[in-house]
Formats: C-alpha cells, sequence, structure tokens
C-alpha cells in the first residue's frame, strides 16, 4: 500500500479543507467559546456535515453512508486539526459509527447508523475513569438483573457526553471481562457534569447510579468487550494522530510564515539560523509523523491486531510532533503568541487535550515496550 | 496480472531459487560487505555465488541501461526488485561507491566514452572507488578546497592534500574535486578521475576514535592525469559535486533504517534483564528505547514516504538533506542506547566476550554520521533554505 493519498482521498480532503475554511474556521470556535454556547457546538454545521457526507464517512451506503474506511475519516480528522472546528465528529461520526457496525446487532445498526450519518443523533463513548488513561483500569459494573443488566459507576472525559443521545458505556461484567453497552442518555440514574476543558471543545463527566439496561443494550458479545475496545480505542488513537498532525501542520505553516514577516534588529527573525534550525528540525518532525499515521490509519483497517503497536507508534510520535510545533509556535512568535488575540494558543490547547486523549506519549511508549516483549 | 505484478512474481521466484540462505542475513560485521575492486577477495562461496548470478543479470545496478552493465529496468520495477530482495531479506551483492555516487554523475554528466570506459567496471564490480572531497581546511565549506590541477598540454597536474576519503587504502580510482582557476571559487572546480595506481599518489589510514581506519589521507605529488579524464565542463566541477552529494545524503539516510533482527529493546532484554511482569529493569532506559523504536519506524515509514512520491514525481532534491539529517541522528542514538544497554560488558574494547569492542566501536563510528557527507548543521540549513524558503540561510 503506497503512502500517498489517492487522488480520491485529495479529493475528500480539499473538499473537506474548502468546506471548513468557509463555513467554520478558528472564529467560528472562538464564537462558540465567547458566548459560552450552551451546547458547545453547532448543530446547523453539523447537518451540513451530513449533507456533505462527512458525518456518514464510517457507515455503511446501505445505511446511508459513505461507507469509506478509516484513512478517509483519518484524512477528515486532520483538516478539523487545522480549523480547531468542534463537532461531533470523532465521538459519533468515528467512535459510534466503527464500533456499531462493528460489533453492532441487526437492530442496533438499524436504528443508529442511519440517524449518525444523517447527523440526527450523537452517541458518546464513555470509557476513561482515570485522569490519565488507563482502560485497563475500568471499576464501572454491571451485574446481572433478569435478562437485563443494572450499572454503576462514573466516568470522565466523555466526549460530547453531554449532548449525546446514547452512550457507549465500557463496563466491568467479571474479573477479567469487559462488557459494551449503549445505554440511553435519558435513562434514571445517568447524571451528567459538563466539564469545560482548556481546548473548549466538548466533554462530561458521567455517573451512572443503578443504571436499567435490557439484553438488547449489550453491544457486541457479553464479557467480549475488552478486544473489542481495544480494537475501537486504537481505531480512535489513529484518527486522534491525525488531527494532531493536522494542528501541528497549521501552526507550523503559520510560524513559518510569521518568520519571514516579523523584522527585528532591521531583518526578518527567520534569517536567524537559531530559528532556522529549530524549523528545518520541525520540519522533519512534521514529515515522519505524516507518514507514520497514514500508516497506521491503513493498518488499524486491515488487522487490528497487527496494528496495535503501528497505532501507538503513530499516536506517541504524533503527540510529541505536535506538542513541538505548538511549543515552539508560541515561542517563535514572541509576546504576541502569548495573547488570547493570536491563534496560536488556541492550537496549542487543543494539542494538550488530544494528546492526554485515548493515551499520550508515554502511555504509548509503554504500550510499545510490552507488546515487544521488553 | 498486470505487467508489472508479473514482473513481481518472477522477480520472487527468481530470488528465491537463486539468492543462497547465508546471503538473506542481515549484515553484522564488515566481512558481510563485498566492495569488489582489484584486490578483491570472496569471504565465502555463497557470496561468489550471490554476487555472480546478479551481476549476470545487470541487478548490481538495476535501473542502468543494459549497454553500461545494468540490468536496464525500468523505475517501477527497480523499486518492485527492491522491495522484494528486502522482504526476503537478501544482501546487496555489491557495496560500492562507484554505484552510489560516480555512477549516477558519469550517467548525467559524463561523456560517451566515459560511460562506456567506467560503468561496466563498476556494474561488474571491477573497479573500487573512492571520493577525493574534503581536504584539511575545506569541511563543510568544501568549495573553499585547493588541491590544485594545471592543464599541461594533454594532461592535468595534480598536487594536494585530501582528507577522509574512504577506504583510498584499498580503492582502484578515485573521482576528486580540484581546483583549476584559483581566482573564482566555486566556478574554480573541476571533477576529475584518476587511478591511484598513478605515481605520486599516497594513502595513509587515519586512526579513528574507534580503534578502525576506514578513512585516509591521500596525497597528491605532481600526479600526471590524462585530459580525457575530466568530467563535464572545465571550472563546471561544483554543480556536479552538488547533484553526487544528494545521491551520497540519501545513502547515508539509509543507514538510519538499516534493521537489525532484533529491536534494540529486545537486544537490551538479554543484558539489563526484566522483572517479574517482564519489563526491563531499567525502567528510564526500557521508555527511551521504546521512544527511539517509535522514531526508527517513523523515519523508515517517512523513507517510505518519499519513495513513493518520486514514483509519482512529486519529489524535492532537498528532501534528501532532511533525511540525511535525521537517518544520521537516529543512528547515533541507537548506538548511544545500545551501549547503554550493553552496560560494562560493551565497554569491553579487547577480547572475545565483547567481539573486540563490536558495540563499543560501532557507538564511537557513528559519531561519524552526523559530520560526514555534510555535517547536521549544513542539512539543517539546506533545508530552511530550499524547502522552507527562509530567508538569507
Amino acid at each position: 500500500m503506497t503512502l500517498v493519498p489517492s487522488d480520491e482521498q485529495r479529493m475528500l480532503s480539499d473538499s473537506v479543507q474548502s468546506f471548513l475554511d468557509d463555513r467554520a474556521p478558528v472564529t467560528h470556535l472562538r464564537k462558540l467559546r465567547d458566548t459560552r454556547d450552551a451546547s458547545g457546538f453547532s448543530r446547523d454545521l453539523w447537518r451540513e456535515f451530513s449533507s456533505q457526507g462527512y458525518s456518514g464517512v464510517l457507515v455503511p451506503e446501505a445505511q446511508g453512508g459513505l461507507g469509506l474506511t478509516v484513512v478517509e475519516a483519518g484524512l477528515i480528522s486532520e483538516r478539523l486539526g487545522h480549523t480547531l472546528t468542534p463537532t461531533p465528529f470523532l465521538s459519533t461520526a468515528v467512535l459510534a459509527a466503527w464500533v456499531i457496525s462493528r460489533a453492532g446487532s441487526t437492530a442496533q445498526q438499524e436504528r443508529l447508523l442511519p440517524r449518525i450519518a444523517a447527523a440526527e443523533t450523537i452517541v458518546a463513548l464513555a470509557v476513561d475513569e482515570c485522569s490519565k488513561h488507563r482502560p485497563a483500569v475500568i471499576e464501572t459494573r454491571a451485574v446481572r438483573d433478569g435478562a437485563g443488566f443494572v450499572l454503576d459507576g462514573s466516568k470522565l472525559l466523555v466526549l460530547d457526553g453531554h449532548v449525546a443521545e446514547t452512550l457507549i458505556v465500557a463496563a466491568r461484567t467479571g474479573a477479567d471481562a469487559l462488557t459494551l453497552f449503549l445505554v440511553e442518555a435519558s435513562a434514571a440514574g445517568v447524571e451528567f457534569e459538563r466539564t469545560i476543558m482548556v481546548d473548549a471543545h466538548n466533554a462530561a463527566r458521567l455517573r451512572l447510579r443503578g443504571v436499567h439496561v435490557d439484553a438488547g443494550a449489550v453491544l457486541g458479545v457479553v464479557d467480549g468487550g475488552a478486544a473489542l475496545l481495544e480494537q475501537l480505542l486504537d481505531v480512535g488513537r489513529a484518527v486522534i494522530a491525525a488531527q494532531l498532525l493536522g494542528v501541528a501542520d497549521e501552526v507550523f505553516g503559520r510560524t513559518v510564515a510569521y518568520l519571514k514577516e516579523r523584522k527585528q534588529f532591521n531583518r526578518p527573525i527567520g534569517e536567524f539560523q537559531a530559528l532556522q534550525h529549530r524549523a528545518a528540525q520541525l520540519y522533519c518532525d512534521l514529515e515522519l509523523t505524516r507518514a507514520i499515521v497514514l500508516k497506521a490509519l491503513q493498518a488499524v483497517d486491515r488487522d487490528a491486531t497487527q496494528a496495535r503497536v503501528l497505532v501507538s507508534q503513530a499516536k506517541s510520535r504524533a503527540c510529541t510532533t505536535a506538542s513541538r510545533a505548538v511549543q515552539e509556535g508560541v515561542q517563535m512568535h514572541g509576546g504576541i503568541g502569548m495573547t488570547d488575540d493570536l491563534d496560536i494558543g488556541l492550537f496549542m490547547k487543543r494539542a494538550r487535550v488530544l494528546q492526554e486523549l485515548f493515551g499520550d506519549a508515554g502511555f504509548h511508549t509503554d504500550r510499545i515496550a510490552t507488546l515487544r516483549k521488553y | 496480472m498486470s505487467d508489472i505484478e508479473a514482473f513481481r512474481a518472477e522477480t520472487r521466484a527468481w530470488l528465491k531459487a537463486n539468492c543462497p540462505e547465508e546471503m538473506r542475513r542481515p549484515i553484522v560485521k564488515d566481512a558481510d560487505m563485498y566492495w569488489g575492486g582489484r584486490n578483491a577477495r570472496f569471504q565465502f562461496e555463497a557470496q561468489r555465488v550471490w554476487f555472480e548470478r546478479m551481476v549476470e543479470r545487470g541487478w548490481t545496478v538495476p535501473a542502468w541501461p543494459r549497454a553500461y552493465g545494468g540490468g536496464g529496468l525500468g523505475k517501477e520495477e527497480a523499486a518492485v526488485l527492491k522491495q522484494e530482495m528486502n522482504a526476503l531479506g537478501c544482501r546487496l551483492p555489491l557495496y560500492s561507491f562507484g554505484i552510489w555516487m560516480l555512477g549516477p554523475v558519469l550517467l548525467k554528466y559524463g561523456s560517451e566514452e566515459q560511460r562506456l570506459e567506467h560503468l561496466p567496471k563498476i556494474a561488474r564490480g571491477e573497479i573500487r572507488w573512492c571520493q577525493g572531497y574534503s581536504e584539511p581546511n575545506a569541511g563543510s565549506d568544501l568549495a573553499s578546497l585547493a588541491t590544485r590541477a594545471e592543464q599541461v598540454g594533454d594532461h592535468f597536474i595534480v598536487n594536494g592534500q585530501k582528507v577522509w576519503t574512504s577506504y583510498a587504502d584499498e580503492a582502484d580510482w578515485i573521482f576528486c574535486l580540484v581546483r583549476t582557476d584559483s581566482a573564482r571559487k566555486q566556478a574554480g572546480i573541476s571533477f576529475l578521475l584518476f587511478d591511484m595506481r598513478t605515481p605520486g599518489v599516497t594513502a595513509r589510514p587515519t586512526l579513528l576514535i574507534s580503534g578502525k581506519s576506514p578513512f585516509c589521507e591521500t596525497f597528491f605529488d605532481n600526479v600526471k592525469v590524462p585530459a580525457g579524464n575530466l568530467v563535464g565542463e572545465l571550472h563546471g566541477g561544483w554543480t556536479i559535486a552538488k547533484y553526487l552529494l544528494t545521491h551520497e545524503r540519501e545513502m547515508i539516510s539509509s543507514i538510519g533504517s538499516t534493521s537489525t533482527e532484533k529491536s534494540v529493546g529486545q537486544l537490551a532484554v538479554e543484558s539489563v534483564g526484566v522483572d517479574a511482569q517482564g519489563r526491563l529493569l531499567d525502567l528510564s532506559l526500557r521508555g527511551q528505547l521504546a521512544s527511539f523504536e517509535v522514531d526508527e519506524a517513523a523515519f523508515a515509514a517517512w523513507l517510505e514516504m518519499t519513495a513513493d512520491r518520486a514514483r509519482r514525481g512529486q519529489g524535492h532534491p532537498a528532501v534528501a538533506s532532511a533525511l540525511k539529517y535525521y537517518g544520521a541522528e537516529l543512528n547515533k542514538r541507537r548506538w548511544e542506547l545500545m551501549v547503554a544497554s550493553g552496560g560494562a560488558d560493551a565497554l569491553e574494547w579487547e577480547g572475545t566476550r565483547s567481539k573486540d569492542g563490536e558495540v563499543a566501536r560501532t557507538w564511537l563510528r557513528s559519531k561519524g554520521n552526523s559530520i560526514e557527507g555534510g555535517t547536521s548543521e549544513v542539512q539543517l540549513n539546506v533545508v530552511a533554505k530550499h524547502i522552507l524558503d527562509l530567508p538569507g540561510a
């Protein structure tokens, strides 16, 4: 498989770019943030995502989607990194669409997939319980109750949790067994607290107190959630890595432009070798990140088990690159880089949340060492 | 099946039938590489068999025209051959500066006579070449070189000194940058070829911190070179030199991607030991090894992406500098980690346990990666100027 996007993929990326530049540039995020918008995203814009087909990128054609692969989802995610557009794309169009298409019953698929593609519903994944991503530590319990289950526990960093209609909850059903459940957000015992995050994107804390679900709520098979969750997280990680790449690319482009334009000592600061070398090093970081991220997106679609190391390499590398790019972005812009008026700080904030989401560089290097047996 | 897929299938079958098992193992020591030349000797039978079979097909230089001893393959076919060789782990049949550096220069700038004279001998491994570039006072500022070549009738008289001439003591011929006009800097340089047996040429090995001598100081004392050995125009050598350097950079950048059978982390397990969960006993080292593996994998993917882009005509010449920079730094990191993982054992300079300090010597040798073929700093200058288009670089 080649590491150059196909013509179709390039066209998709270009069309997402012109759509977002036109409809939702960084000012869109600023407006939602500064008006303290209650939902934190624009439902009108999300409906437009549907008319473009983006919300159905991973939904099979039979259910009204585009039926494309994680590679295309990654390309859209990358563009969202350029414009910092807050949408339920990751929660609903990527994570929910992928896992429901992969593991959902016919009834679940028919109920949710067409509505995801049409941007008529939002589905949020509730996994993390610790402040650092530790998917091995899930204490939310689901105890059998007749034909159904009763869920108790709490979750955090649930993307789009407070605006979701349906939740995908990872819960412990045995000492070594997890199960994924589809839980209605309106069910008795479900409580949300919207968390205003540093990047002004949506997330919530979730509390489940004696929430009853019936047998039809099980996504996949009972006690079979661990492997499915790991694959799902890997899809998410690869797509998040693509967004980190987009953030890093955008900041780097803006920073290099500034080096050419800003004058001190009567010359552009880009003439100074101290800055040139750091910019050239960042160029290298970006190129190799682009390559490993595309490789991971391709792999995760083909064979999730084989892809594990590759996904962790891509997420780890994307975290490091984006972190460097935004830090250099602020430093090279100097004083103005510290102001809220300039967008660079918004990219720094978004990059930090994306790094933490589903494991930072430290988490993923540890996972690589474990998978490689050292 | 498309033509290219048919070619892939045939190639795979041929390689399986013709590449001996011993030649499908990773390179671990100098003797594993066959460099050819007048004084060359095969280290073992499989090395000879593999070399001769590949020469017969022209596959020591698959993409060169058949008339010059090459395989006459198209870009895409040559890429397929490389992929299939990598997949089977086939070693290169011939290691050669003639192939990697001089060959591309003669194909682009040489006269037909020069091509017919030199290229087939390179392809067949008959003549081993060395590179006369750096001088005591011309390192990063290569264009300040001072070795003079005066034209006297139908020949040049060459006087001067080169340093860092790789394997000059084993090479048969040298391609050499010489000053033919002292009034102009870049525009006073020419590109000459001559036989190392010519009277007046002496090569003296330079002992490195690794305790080995892969490089020489080479002295020229009134060396008489036929005028027909000038490549390209008189005073036109700088363009050729720069062209050659991009090939050298591509070559060195691939060093960073050489894979051993085991990852650095897995090698560390043997020397450092693991706890009950199978984690290295040195957790800080474990993290560094995994971070290194991330960058190693990302760099390999970058090389792959660059090759894919080149095949689609989307290449950029200065990317070779970026790859050279990163590959060199990565290889230095690899050997820092190898020597750290090896602990005291890896620091035994002599004796059979350490194979005469193999790890330590390779670690020390790797420090030159970011100096030879243009320092890391020079490569970053090239990236800043030609890719990022930053001013005044």
